[in-house]
C-alpha cells in the first residue's frame, strides 16, 4: 500500500503540489487525470523518488521514501515506471534494455535474464523484436518494449507517466490493449492519463487534479456520470 | 636549386625523429585520456575535488603550450631548489610527457563532460527507476553512447595533439620539428628538410584520422 501524506512539492516559487492526501490499495487500477500543470506527473513521480518533495510523507509498505533516501533502489525494484518519452537505452538493442537491470540489479545469470526477456517481449506482443534497436522500432513498439522492460523486474506497482501522448491514435490501441491486460495481473497499476476512454474503462477509481490539488476521488462511473466538483465538470466539458 | 640528395644521409635521423613524435604523441593521448577521463566525471561534482578540477582544466586551456612547457621545464625545477633545496632536473622529454598528459586531459575532459551532457535525462531516470545504481548506470549507460557521441572531436584533440608535440623542440626534445632544424644547421637547406617533415606528419594525421573514422563506423549503432 502507499500512502501519501500531506505533501507539497515547490519548484523554485510555484507550489506544484499542495497538501496532497491519498492512498492507493493493492492490486488497484488508478488514473490521474487533469489539464497540463496541475502537477500529475509530478505527483507520480514523487512516487517513485525522482522527484524530491518539499514536504509530507510517502510510505510505502511501511517506509517512508521522503526522509529515506539511501533504500530508494531496492524500494524501486518494486516499483515499475513507464515514461512518456520511452527513454530506452538507445545504445542497446530491445533484449538488453530488458536485461540489463536483471542482470546488474537482480543479479541473475544472463542466460535466465534473456529467457525472462523473451517471455516479457511476448507478452506485450514484440518477440518479433528483439535484437532490434530502439531507433529501428516503432513508436508503439518502443513503449511496448519499455513496459516489458518494467515488468521484467516484476513490481508490485507499475507507474505510466502519459504513457501513450506521444503516440499516434493507431499505436495508442496497441499500447492501451497491453496495458489493459496488466489491469487483472494483482499490481497496483496508477497511470497518468489524457486518455478519458481508457480511465473509464480500465480504472477502479479516477483521481481528478487540479492546480497542484486532488479534486475529486471517485469511481468512474460516479466520476463522469455524476461528476461532484465545479472545476471536474469544466474539465470534463472541454475535453468531451 | 632544389637537392634532394643532400637530405639522404638524414633519412635515418629523420625516421628516429618520427619515433619520438610518436612515442610523444602516444604517452599524450593514452595518459590524456585516462586522466582525462578522471577529470571529465570530477569536474561534474560540486565538491572540493570538482573545483580543483575545473581549476586545473582552466589554467591548461588558458595558457599556451609554449608556456607550459617552458615553465614546467626551467621554471619548477628553480622553484624546488629554492623551496625545497632539492635538486630536480627533468630530462626534456619527461617534461614535455607530463606536460602533454596533464593538457590533453584538460581538453579531452571537457569534450566528455560535453558528451555526458549530451544523453538525454530520460535514460538516466529509467535507470534510476529500474533501481540500477549511478555507477552501473554511467559506466554502461552514459559514458558508452557520451563517447560514441564525441569521437570526431576525440580524434581531432588526438590530431592537434600529434601536430603539438612539435612545440616541444623549444624545450630541447629531438623530436621531428627539431631535427629538421639540425639538418638545416648543417646543411644550410631549409626547403628540402622541412618538406619532408611536413609531408611526414601529414602522413602521421592522415593515418590517424581514418583509424578513428574505422572506430567510429564499428561503434555505430543507428
Amino acid at each position: 500500500m502507499i500512502k501519501v501524506e500531506n505533501l507539497f512539492k515547490q519548484f523554485d516559487q510555484t507550489e506544484v503540489l499542495k497538501n496532497i492526501n491519498i492512498e492507493f490499495e493493492d492490486g488497484k487500477t488508478y488514473a490521474i487525470i487533469g489539464s497540463s500543470g496541475s502537477g500529475k506527473s509530478t505527483l507520480l513521480r514523487c512516487l517513485n523518488g525522482l522527484e524530491k518533495p518539499t514536504s509530507g510523507k510517502i510510505v510505502i509498505d511501511g517506509v517512508d521514501i521522503v526522509h529515506n533516501e539511501k533504500t530508494l533502489p531496492v524500494l524501486r525494484q518494486k516499483i515499475g515506471m513507464v515514461f512518456q518519452s520511452f527513454n530506452l537505452f538507445a545504445h542497446m538493442n530491445a533484449t538488453d534494455n530488458i536485461t540489463f537491470a536483471l542482470m546488474k540489479v537482480k543479479k541473475m545469470s544472463e542466460a535466465d535474464a534473456k529467457q525472462l526477456a523473451l517471455e516479457k517481449l511476448t507478452e506485450v506482443g514484440c518477440d518479433h523484436r528483439t535484437t532490434h534497436y530502439p531507433h529501428q522500432l516503432s513508436g508503439g513498439e518502443k513503449q511496448r518494449v519499455a513496459i516489458a522492460r518494467a515488468l521484467a523486474m516484476k513490481p508490485t506497482v507499475i507507474l505510466f507517466d502519459e504513457p501513450t501522448s506521444a503516440l499516434d491514435p493507431e499505436m495508442t490501441v496497441e499500447v492501451l490493449k497491453v496495458m489493459k491486460n496488466l489491469t487483472n495481473s494483482g499490481m497496483t497499476i496508477i497511470v497518468v492519463t489524457h486518455e478519458m476512454n481508457f480511465a473509464k474503462e480500465v480504472s477502479d477509481l479516477i483521481i481528478y487534479m487540479d492546480n497542484g490539488e486532488i479534486v475529486e476521488i471517485n469511481p468512474p462511473k460516479i466520476f463522469f456520470e455524476q461528476t461532484q466538483s465545479e472545476r471536474a465538470k469544466k474539465f470534463l466539458n472541454n475535453m468531451l | 636549386m632544389i637537392d634532394f640528395t643532400k637530405i639522404y644521409e638524414y633519412i635515418p635521423f629523420i625516421i628516429q625523429g618520427v619515433l619520438i613524435t610518436i612515442q610523444l604523441a602516444l604517452v599524450g593521448a593514452v595518459g590524456g585520456s585516462i586522466l582525462g577521463f578522471i577529470f571529465g566525471l570530477t569536474s561534474r561534482k560540486k565538491n572540493i575535488f570538482g573545483y580543483i578540477v575545473r581549476g586545473i582544466i582552466d589554467f591548461f586551456r588558458g595558457t599556451p603550450l609554449v608556456f607550459q612547457l617552458a615553465f614546467f621545464h626551467y621554471g619548477i625545477p628553480q622553484m624546488v631548489k629554492a623551496f625545497l633545496g632539492v635538486s630536480f632536473v627533468p630530462t626534456a622529454m619527461f617534461s614535455a610527457s607530463v606536460i602533454f598528459i596533464i593538457n590533453s586531459s584538460a581538453y579531452l575532459a571537457e569534450i566528455l563532460r560535453a558528451g555526458i551532457e549530451s544523453i538525454d535525462k530520460g535514460q538516466i531516470e529509467a535507470a534510476k527507476a529500474l533501481g540500477v545504481k549511478s555507477s552501473d548506470y554511467m559506466l554502461h549507460i552514459i559514458i558508452p553512447q557520451a563517447v560514441r557521441n564525441v569521437l570526431p572531436a576525440i580524434v581531432n584533440e588526438f590530431i592537434t595533439l600529434t601536430k603539438e608535440t612539435s612545440i616541444a623542440s623549444i624545450i630541447g626534445v629531438s623530436e621531428l620539428m627539431r631535427r629538421a632544424t639540425i639538418i638545416t644547421g648543417t646543411t644550410f637547406r631549409y626547403f628540402e628538410p622541412l618538406l619532408i617533415v611536413g609531408i611526414t606528419y601529414y602522413i602521421m594525421n592522415k593515418i590517424l584520422s581514418n583509424v578513428g573514422k574505422a572506430v567510429e563506423k564499428r561503434l555505430k549503432y543507428d
